[in-house]
């Protein structure tokens, strides 16, 4: 790749795109590191190894989604990323970007399970219907269980994108008339890292994806298989907005000087307490403050399972009790030993000089007796 | 009313033993500066929930009650005595004096705004004459204030004497003339008043306690609180007279009158009994009995009090026991004790503001406690050895003690 | 010294005096009940609405120029705290409580201050003057919730507590109470979890939300609104679900603490006149001894 200039927001395809800087290029790659925990270097060796042919196999499979978290990917605005997507995986199977369609394409499914077979990254997106053996969601004549079950098995690891793959997503929302599931729930014994969101953040999917392909493992994951360096914290505990929740500054109606002012959301129904995610700190399409409550819209909680798409948008979330002080602070003060010595020598003292004194006095009289 | 009292004489603001004193005293009086500089917190153990501690239990409620000598002996001589005067009472007014002096001065450096007191008599200032005789501590403020004011008139006739004797200045001859004779008429009216105001106060300050309502334990909260309070600071009075005439006896060879304080005694068994049976009494007939032995802690505390009671009323039972003088001061000292500890325990031990608080004095807070003691002893020795206080010195035994350095 | 007839009778006839001057009887039930004045104002705080958003703290400070960092934020009621919000959580209970003064109808503080700083003023508002407080802290002592608190830590303390926003409710020109003010925390609270009013409405509401919702409230069942008569009753009222002790209000009688103390000292003191009677009675035997003395020709 030659230097070039900076090209900004250049549409897929167009007569002037020819491809990227490498300095844009080893940007992404730190980006997509970063968003997972790993140091600079490690997004260099990414570089490095997409640039040497070293890219990982995705097959990605689409099931009960609206093809948000795809879109989501190939939105990042600047550079142009769709290429470089291209460039840093090897996207052996994908339903929207494919230009094939048919028994073709899913000729191309098979040949590329049997290429990479343990090898290839099996990424999810859309819940899975399971609901009258799972016909609401067909490809090909083959149930999202049956797909889901032939290919995941058979990938070095699986990505569940979104919080429809995640746990169900909006699909799932009550009265769940299809029955839908997440993909942990169908392949049931095979880790599934679950990237909830909705979409989920591109660069959670992108550093999870190159830490796989560069070094073999995965980000640490909580007890729900979520990368903890993103999911490991609530909206509440790194929101902008904090400063005006802990200050008692509330929005109350959409439009009112508090909300112009940037207030706190809490009062509107912010989830944000309830909900791990790093949308105020990893901005989407690479806009600062690209997220609803930066909008300021409250936090509907879309990434967590029970919250988003299940407690109303208005409801107020439960608050996490911490630093709250006890009924009965403890204001105990211990006597410390120079006071206790104090007091018992002075105590002593008075009774023994005065057992001494009674004695003394007592034998003296009124006769004569040097004191 | 004259006496046969007389300047013990001798140097007295800087002799072998006050020189001590006085540098303790330096000390103390840098922790004051101190603590009038940067406030109450930084020098006391003193807490929110615990707002009185050691300066107000011992340096003004027991201080006081160790003060109550001059009213212990007034009771007894005055009253019984046919109104003769006694050379024990000269001493235990000076005494009393001191003690209540001191206990003022405490209260200055308890309270936190303490350069407002001086609007306490004149019930607040500018806005004047407005007093809440709700409060129980305003009538103990007032009678304080003006139990001092009694005890140093009461101990004028010591200064007038001298000054009448030796003084070279004319004009303060005669003044001490004419206080003499004034006192003569109007002694007794002095007397009355110190014989009603200590019985007031001293009683208030057990009913001050009753405000903290559940914050005191069932075992000390009681209607009697206040007559509780006057007994026991009799019987601590008395063993205050006690104490005093056998040091200052020993000390500054002065006759210790044996006889009196023997009588005394029998009283003191009687004021003893009373505070007992009133507080078993007052506790058994509330239904507390089994409450003064199940309540842990509490119940060790309530029943040491109680043995510190009994135990110099079965030691003063017996005349041939309240004959020895030995034996009526060590009795003394445990009623000392015993009085000193009802009050420990009314104010701090058995209050309890909730979970989560507790206290205990802080070195610089007992400093300053010891140091008023300190200072109260340095000025008896100075008054006592420049005014007639004392009374039956030998002469031999005064030109020896006036030859010492 | 010996001891005839006479003089021990006119001992036991002094000393009698002086025991009923000091005789404390057990305090009767005090006849007149002291109950809130007519135009009374106060809070009513529901702990089953508040969510611990801690608004009412910060707003308490701003409204009464108290300095606090809300980043090291206070655990409790102090020398720059007039309001605080703490949590229980036990058992499987929670319930989050809202300290600051109760304005209690019979105050214990008002009682105790003997230089009237503490004074029940305009609408039943217990308030603090700092040109009369001497800094005794018997208010303190007298205090059963423990609020007032004192500044231990400068030469020129004060005793700070609630005084429900005097300054923001009350009118200074006509004493009256301005039209819509609220207390600060009252109005920074978004669940309306605390509320202000008239005393006598206040009640009225928790006697509906108890009868409203009698398993929401603590005992379940027969709800008790803490305050109705806890103390001689408050001004400030609770309704919680879970037992008030555990939120740490006290348990108390029906009783002002202040009304044993008061009935004691009015029995004694009332008019002066046993005081005076004492006085007379001793300088009376005094003078009749020294006269007797006299007589005797005794040498003195």
């Amino acid at each position: 790749m030659g230097w070039r200039d900076d090209r900004y927001g250049v549409p897929l395809g167009s007569p002037r795109d020819e491809g990227v800087d490498r300095r844009d290029f080893v940007k992404v790659c730190m980006m997509a590191a970063a968003a997972v925990g790993l140091p600079a270097s490690a997004g260099l060796k990414m570089a490095e190894a997409a640039e040497a042919g070293l890219k990982p196999s995705v097959i990605w499979l689409h099931f009960q989604e609206c093809t948000g978290c795809t879109e989501s990917l190939l939105r990042t605005s600047h550079p142009g990323l769709a290429e470089l997507i291209l460039d840093l995986v090897s996207l052996d199977y994908h339903e929207t970007l494919f230009a094939a369609a048919g028994y073709q394409i899913e000729e191309a499914l098979e040949q590329a399970m049997t290429e990479n077979d343990g090898k290839f990254i099996c990424v999810v997106e859309g819940s899975i219907p399971t609901k009258d053996d799972g016909i609401y969601c067909k490809i090909g004549g083959r149930t999202a269980i049956d797909l889901l079950q032939e290919v995941g098995p058979r990938a070095g690891a699986v990505i569940a994108i979104g919080s429809c793959a995640s746990w169900g997503g909006v699909q799932s929302a009550d009265p769940n008339p299809t029955g839908a599931v997440g993909a942990p729930e169908i392949l049931e014994g095979i880790p599934v890292v679950t990237l909830p969101g909705c979409p989920a953040n591109p660069y959670n999917f992108l550093g999870t994806a190159l830490q796989y392909a560069t070094f073999g493992t995965l980000p640490a994951l909580d007890d729900k298989n979520r990368p903890l360096v993103a999911y490991g914290r609530v909206i509440h505990d790194q929101c902008p907005r904090r400063a005006h929740f802990d200050a008692g500054r509330f929005v109350r109606q959409y439009g009112d000087e508090g909300h112009r002012l940037g207030w706190c959301l809490f009062a509107m129904g912010c989830k944000g307490p309830e909900t791990h995610a790093n949308c105020s700190v990893l901005d989407y399409g690479e806009i600062p403050n690209c997220w609803p409550i930066g909008i300021g819209h409250p936090c509907f909680g879309c990434t967590e399972k029970g919250i988003g798409f299940t407690k109303p948008l208005h409801q107020e979330a439960a608050l996490p009790e911490n630093a709250y002080p006890p009924i009965f602070p403890d204001h105990r003060s211990s006597a410390g030993a120079a006071a206790a010595g104090v007091a018992g020598l002075v105590g002593g003292a008075v009774i023994g000089a005065g057992l001494m004194a009674s004695k003394k006095i007592a034998e003296g009289g009124s006769e004569e007796e040097s004191s | 009313m004259s006496s046969q009292a007389k300047p013990v004489g001798g140097p007295a603001i800087y002799n072998r033993f006050t020189r001590y004193l006085a540098i303790f005293l330096g000390i103390w009086v840098l922790i004051l500066l101190y603590r009038f500089l940067t406030g109450i917190g930084t020098v006391s153990g003193l807490t929110d929930g615990y707002p009185w501690g050691v300066w107000i239990a011992f340096d003004v409620v027991t201080g006081t009650a160790l003060g109550c000598g001059g009213y212990a002996i007034a009771i007894l001589c005055y009253i019984l005595n046919k109104g003769k005067y006694h050379p024990l009472v000269r001493p235990a007014i000076l005494t009393s004096a001191l003690g209540y002096s001191m206990a003022a001065l405490a209260i200055v450096f308890d309270v936190g705004r303490w350069w407002g007191i001086w609007r306490i008599p004149l019930g607040g200032f500018p806005d004047m004459g407005k007093y809440n005789w709700d409060s129980a501590l305003l009538e103990v403020a007032l009678c304080v204030m003006a139990y001092v004011g009694v005890l140093w008139i009461e101990l004028g006739p010591a200064f007038l004497e001298k000054w009448k004797a030796t003084s070279k200045k004319q004009g303060l001859v005669k003044f001490a003339d004419i206080g003499l004779k004034f006192y003569d008429k109007a002694l007794i009216w002095i007397i009355a008043l110190g014989l009603l105001l200590p019985t007031m106060h001293q009683s208030s300050l057990g009913t001050l306690m009753l405000v903290a309502g559940k914050k005191l334990h069932p075992l000390w909260y009681t209607g009697w609180i206040p007559l509780l309070f006057l007994i026991s600071c009799i019987g601590m009075g008395y063993a205050v007279v006690v104490w005093e005439a056998g040091v200052s006896s020993s000390v500054f060879k002065r006759d210790r009158h044996d006889a009196m304080l023997t009588s005394l005694s029998g009283a003191m068994v009687v004021v003893l009994a009373l505070f007992l049976i009133l507080r078993f009494a007052d506790l058994i007939y509330s239904g507390k009995t089994t409450m003064m032995f199940s309540s842990g802690f509490y119940s060790v505390v309530f029943w040491i009090e109680i043995a510190l009671f009994a135990i110099p009323m079965v030691m003063l039972m017996r005349g041939k026991d309240r004959a020895n003088f030995a034996t009526m001061m060590r009795a003394s000292i445990l009623i000392m004790f015993a009085g000193a500890m009802y009050r420990f325990d009314a104010y701090i031990v058995a209050f309890n503001p909730g979970k989560n608080w507790s206290y205990f004095p802080t070195v610089p807070e007992m400093v300053i406690t010891l140091g008023t003691v300190a200072l109260e002893v340095y000025l008896y020795i100075v008054i006592v050895k420049r005014y007639p206080i004392l009374s039956g010195a030998r002469a031999v035994q005064v030109r020896e003690l006036e030859g010492r350095a | 010294m010996t001891m005839d007839r006479r003089t021990l009778l006119k001992g036991v006839a002094a000393a009698g005096a002086g025991a009923a001057v000091s005789a404390a009887t057990p305090a009767e039930a005090s006849s007149v009940r002291p109950t809130a004045p007519p135009d009374a104002v106060g809070m009513l705080y529901d702990a089953t609405r508040c969510i611990g958003c801690r608004a009412c703290v910060t707003a308490c400070k701003t409204a009464n120029d108290l300095p606090g960092n809300i980043y090291d934020p206070p655990n409790d009621l102090d020398g720059t705290t007039k309001n605080i919000i703490k949590l229980y959580e036990e058992d499987g209970e929670k319930s989050f409580m809202k300290q600051q003064c109760m304005h209690c109808i019979d105050p214990g503080c008002v009682n105790a201050c003997m230089i009237g700083a503490f004074k029940k003023r305009e609408f039943g508002i217990v308030t603090w003057d700092i040109h009369r407080c001497i800094g005794c802290r018997y208010c303190q002592v007298a205090c059963p919730y423990n609020i007032p608190k004192f500044q231990w830590d400068t030469a020129l303390p004060k005793i700070v507590k609630c005084e429900l926003c005097t300054h923001i409710i009350t009118d200074p020109e006509t004493g009256g109470l301005r039209e819509g003010a609220l207390p600060g925390c009252v109005q920074a609270c978004p669940k309306e979890a605390v509320i202000f009013g008239k005393y006598d409405d206040l009640l009225a509401d928790a006697r509906q939300r108890v009868a409203d919702h009698p398993e929401q409230y603590y005992p379940a069942g027969d709800p008790q609104i803490f305050g109705d008569t806890e103390g001689g009753g408050t001004q400030v009222l609770y309704l919680a679900g879970v037992d008030f002790e555990k939120l740490g209000l006290p348990e108390l009688g029906d009783e002002g603490v202040a009304v044993e103390g008061r009935n004691i000292q009015h029995g004694i003191y009332k008019g002066f006149i046993a005081p005076v009677a004492l006085y007379g009675i001793l300088g009376a035997v005094l003078w009749r001894n020294r006269r007797v003395a006299k007589k005797e020709g005794s040498d003195e």
